[in-house]
């Protein structure tokens, strides 16, 4: 049993990662207090898109153009799925709530209608997502219509190559030509990280130089795509005044991470919450959990260096990710959950784990790996009951979704908080406020 | 149909790995005239699966005093001819509690009948030394082992073939021997499955084509028997001791830790196979060698493993039952005269330590037919460096680009500090020899993909460089990274738990859940 008693709190959630911050953000959203524990560290690995469901089933590789058709498949075919729990009604209103929280954090999605999007990657690929952030769009725009297409990069920025894109794609897009630039002020560097980039490029007179080594190259272009390194907090301006100076559609292409995309993500989100009043300990950790019944709350002990903390919730939300994000530790016998040990539904054994062959349209049995949930999303102990009546779990954790593969990480995120942060505020109704 | 292109040289050799390079150096040293032909590349069967042990002789001084003894005299030329190749750290023999007591107290004088020096090791100088031994040890010895790495042994020896005028025809698969009498007039070769068949007339032809040298003396009429034996190796994240550690026993499973520059390598074990396809390491092969290894150096139960990987011992002979280490490992040279055949050899079985004796002997008679009488030059003249061969060796790469790298000189791994100019010295290389280069390539002659990412980084780094250099055209970059990174899976589903499980989720998450490479017409927009 912990000691002390710290701050009290409506909800905690546990995890700063896709699904934690939306967790977050909706039950703020619904007037809740709320505590956030964790770094938002994940958020550097995504590319800015948001998808939502684009491939299902996972086996045969079937790509959607509405995701919502591809939900009511998933629906029929794997009605365990988590996103197959959660009605559309509340998906579009759960996107709708986070891509507007974000936009009056300085982070413009375009309107997210009913369809998927396609866009070009950075190694010529083509992704299928669904929540493209304004900085994007032209070049969804541009593949569906391939004008003549002019593509840069900057020599160290080492994952980008504007030349592999284009011959990529050269069967496919006549127009699309390429050419690789100096970052101004760069010469000097061997390699170069597209935060440095963005960053020099929310300077007038680095985007200035930049743009006069493009303007000669357009020619006949009449889109010009470019690594997603158009600018930070700054964003829309750097992107706003690319455009205006060159006249011409102007889109970023995702790159591999740490991307920008993710960091002006992580900086909306941060932003977003901290307009709402939650609480955050990004650089601390959960070292205990326990539940007083006889209180009816959740006490946390909280880690960090600079000390230990504790503090009460009256629910819990486990929002911390598979094994990279560290809420899923896997051990050479058996994968655990790692702050309650929480049963997780996985294979009999560690020889049926992966496929032998790394790209088995299959998919990996591990990654359908993780917490069986209630319909309430609360996890189940090994007798099948709750863990707590107000312990709940969202986003990547859950068993029964393989969101690599059906590209879908987003929407598992999103749509499980939305869902989920519904079923706390039901619970919380008739427990005393925080 | 075209009628075959015709090529003719003196030896044909098939084979491209420790022994089938050693034997186009040691023929090219004697200015005979060869071509050495691969269906893959360079030490892509055994001679690049196995541990790098440069033996001194001492695991086999029990059972099998002449080996034992070859093994000395070869780790010693090695060390002296090809020093740039081998790490001299020596080597201890640890037996804990619970091993055969009467084995231990009849090591050193075994080794001592054999020549092999060896030294008793005090149990506190050697926790000292090796840190990570167990406190249950109970006897300790050192031996002359150390370290060697094949590939650039391998690439090093075929480097200077080559300089002497041998060919090398890499992908280049054997499809049939025209015989005529007793001689082997010509043999067809298929450079790739889509290229045009080849005819190689050869004065003589050595088969040395380690494990697969079975299938091929069958397909020239001259069938040998041979038993695979499957061996288990895993990779650490980093390196837990200094020297080689053997376990001080009868030989057995998980009995040796190998340093492999920045790493540490543990095996092995033995499965008797029947079939040379889909060999790979398992589940239970990792969880074999990681509970048996860690008696002896319990660190093992904990450590980080970043890789696995299968190869097959070519052996000599037959066995029965599962466990092949009964069978000699022992080389075996074939004449096959009493087969009916005057101009076909095959030199198989043996070990890395001896690859070079092998070829020696292989040379020897094919000399011999030839009517050429001068003698071998490879135990005592030494291997020259080859620039673009030097990079296999872990922690090189880190060295060269502290000392020398400029601001054009980017890193495209980050996990072993490889740069864009170790990548051009090997590219160079490859297409001055005719090859169009893959990610593949540059993967087995440097450490691309080797480190802890396996390839998640630095795989999509180096195809961006071949595009810029426009050695990638069109839209085989996703092809080749996808190659790649199948490749490297292979040798890490068996051991992903813990922070490698987690690594290799990011892996996922970005080549399957950014760039979609595992759907078909990933590259095709609708």
């Amino acid at each position: 049993m912990m000691r002390a008693r710290g701050d009290a709190y409506d909800v905690a959630v546990i995890g700063a990662g896709m699904a934690g911050m939306a967790a977050a953000l909706f039950a703020a959203e619904q007037g809740l207090s709320c505590i956030q524990i964790g770094n938002g560290g994940s958020l550097l690995f995504a590319s800015g898109l948001l998808d939502l469901l684009a491939v299902h089933p996972v086996a045969e590789g079937r790509r959607w153009q509405s995701p919502y058709e591809a939900l009511a498949a998933l629906a029929v075919d794997e009605p365990g799925h988590p996103l197959a729990r959660v009605d559309s009604a509340s998906i579009r209103a759960a996107f709708e709530c986070f891509v507007s929280a974000l936009g009056a954090a300085g982070l413009t999605y375009a309107p997210l209608g009913e369809r998927n999007r396609q866009l070009l990657t950075s190694i010529g690929t083509i992704k299928t997502s669904f929540g493209v952030p304004a900085a994007m769009v032209a070049g969804v725009d541009a593949l569906a219509a391939r004008p003549p297409c002019l593509l840069v990069d900057f020599r160290g920025l080492r994952e980008f190559s504007a030349a592999q894109i284009a011959a990529t794609l050269a069967g496919h897009w006549r127009g699309l030509r390429h050419q690789r630039l100096e970052f101004p002020g760069y010469e000097a560097a061997a390699e170069l990280y597209s935060a440095h980039l963005a960053r020099a490029l929310e300077s007038g007179e680095t985007r200035r130089r930049t743009i006069a080594l493009v303007k000669p190259l357009l020619g006949d272009a009449r889109a010009l795509g470019i690594p997603a390194v158009l600018g930070l907090a700054r964003a829309s301006a750097v992107h706003a005044a690319f455009e205006a100076e060159l006249g011409v559609p102007v889109f970023e292409i995702p790159t591999m991470p740490t991307s920008v995309p993710g960091l002006r993500l992580l900086g909306a989100l941060e932003s977003a919450l901290g307009k709402r009043g939650v609480h955050r300990r990004q650089q601390a950790s959960v070292h205990a959990l326990a539940f007083d019944a006889h209180a009816g709350t959740a006490e946390l002990e909280l880690g960090s260096v600079s000390g230990c903390e504790h503090l009460s919730a009256r629910a819990v939300v486990l929002a911390t990710g598979r094994f990279t994000g560290r809420g899923l530790r896997a051990e050479r016998d058996a994968v655990r959950e790692s702050i309650l040990g929480i049963p997780v539904q996985q294979p009999d054994s560690r020889a049926a784990w992966h496929q032998r062959d790394f790209l088995d349209p299959a998919g990996h049995a591990l990654n359908r790996a993780g917490l069986s949930v209630d319909a309430d999303w609360r996890p189940l102990d090994a007798g099948g009951k709750p863990v707590w009546p107000r312990l709940f779990a969202v986003g990547s954790i859950l068993a029964q979704q393989d969101w690599m593969r059906a590209k879908c990480g987003s929407g598992l995120a999103i749509a499980t908080a939305w869902a989920a942060m519904g079923k706390v505020r039901t619970a919380l109704r008739g427990t005393v406020p925080a | 149909m075209n009628p075959p292109v015709l090529i003719q040289t003196q030896v044909l050799i098939i084979g491209g790995g420790v022994t089938g390079t050693a034997l186009a150096r040691d023929l090219a040293l004697r200015g005979v005239d060869c071509i050495v032909v691969e269906k893959d590349d360079i030490n892509a069967g055994a001679s690049g699966r196995n541990h790098g042990l440069l033996h001194s002789g001492a695991r086999y001084v029990a059972r099998d005093r002449a080996a034992a003894i070859e093994c000395r005299a070869e780790g010693a030329i090695l060390k002296r001819t090809a020093a740039q190749a081998v790490q001299d750290t020596g080597g201890y023999f640890v037996a804990v509690q619970g091993d055969d007591e009467r084995y231990v107290a009849d090591f050193p004088a075994l080794c001592g009948q054999a020549g092999i020096s060896v030294r008793p090791v005090q149990l506190a100088e050697a926790h000292a030394q090796e840190p990570a031994l167990s406190p249950r040890a109970i006897a300790v010895y050192e031996v002359p082992d150390a370290s060697i790495d094949p590939f650039r042994l391998s690439l090093e020896s075929m480097a200077q073939a080559q300089s002497l005028g041998a060919r090398l025809l890499r992908h280049t698969r054997v499809s049939g021997f025209e015989r005529e009498g007793r001689r082997i007039r010509a043999v067809h070769v298929r450079p790739r499955a889509d290229a045009q068949e080849l005819r190689i007339e050869a004065a003589q032809i050595v088969n040395a084509a380690g494990a697969w040298a079975r299938e091929l003396a069958l397909l020239a009429g001259a069938p040998i028997e041979m038993t695979y034996s499957k061996g288990t190796l895993l990779v650490t994240h980093g390196r837990l001791a200094c020297r080689v550690i053997n376990r001080l026993r009868p030989p057995s499973n998980a009995d040796i830790m190998m340093p492999g520059g920045t790493v540490s390598i543990v095996g092995t074990t033995s499965t008797r196979v029947d079939a040379l396809e889909d060999i790979h390491p398992t589940t239970a092969d990792a969880d074999l060698i990681v509970g048996e290894a860690a008696r002896m150096l319990p660190a093992l139960a904990s450590a980080r493993y970043i890789r696995a990987y299968a190869g097959v011992r070519p052996l000599v002979g037959s066995a029965d039952g599962a466990d092949a280490r009964a069978v000699s490992r022992g080389y075996a040279l074939f004449e096959h005269e009493d087969q009916g055949l005057d101009n076909f050899t095959t030199i198989t079985g043996g070990k890395l330590t001896t690859c070079r004796l092998m070829a020696e002997r292989a040379a020897d008679l094919v000399c011999r037919r030839l009517g050429v009488s001068r003698p071998c030059m490879t135990a005592t003249s030494f291997l020259p460096e080859a620039a673009e061969c030097a990079w296999t060796e872990p922690g090189r790469t880190p060295r060269a680009w502290m000392r020398s790298h400029g601001a054009d000189d980017m890193l495209l791994c980050e996990c072993e500090l490889v740069s864009a100019s170790v990548v051009d010295t090997i590219l160079a290389a490859l297409r001055a020899n005719g090859d169009t280069p893959t990610l593949t390539d540059i993967g087995l002659r440097s450490r691309i993909g080797k480190g802890a990412c396996q390839g998640a980084f630095c795989a999509v780094r180096t195809a961006a460089h071949l595009y810029q250099h426009g050695d990638f055209r069109s839209s085989r970059g996703v092809a080749e990274i996808l190659d790649f990174l199948r490749e490297r899976w292979r040798g890490q589903h068996a051991i992903l738990w813990g922070e490698q499980l987690a690594q290799a989720e990011l892996m996922e998450a970005l080549h399957c859940g950014l760039f979609g490479e595992e759907l078909r017409d990933a590259g095709v927009p609708r």
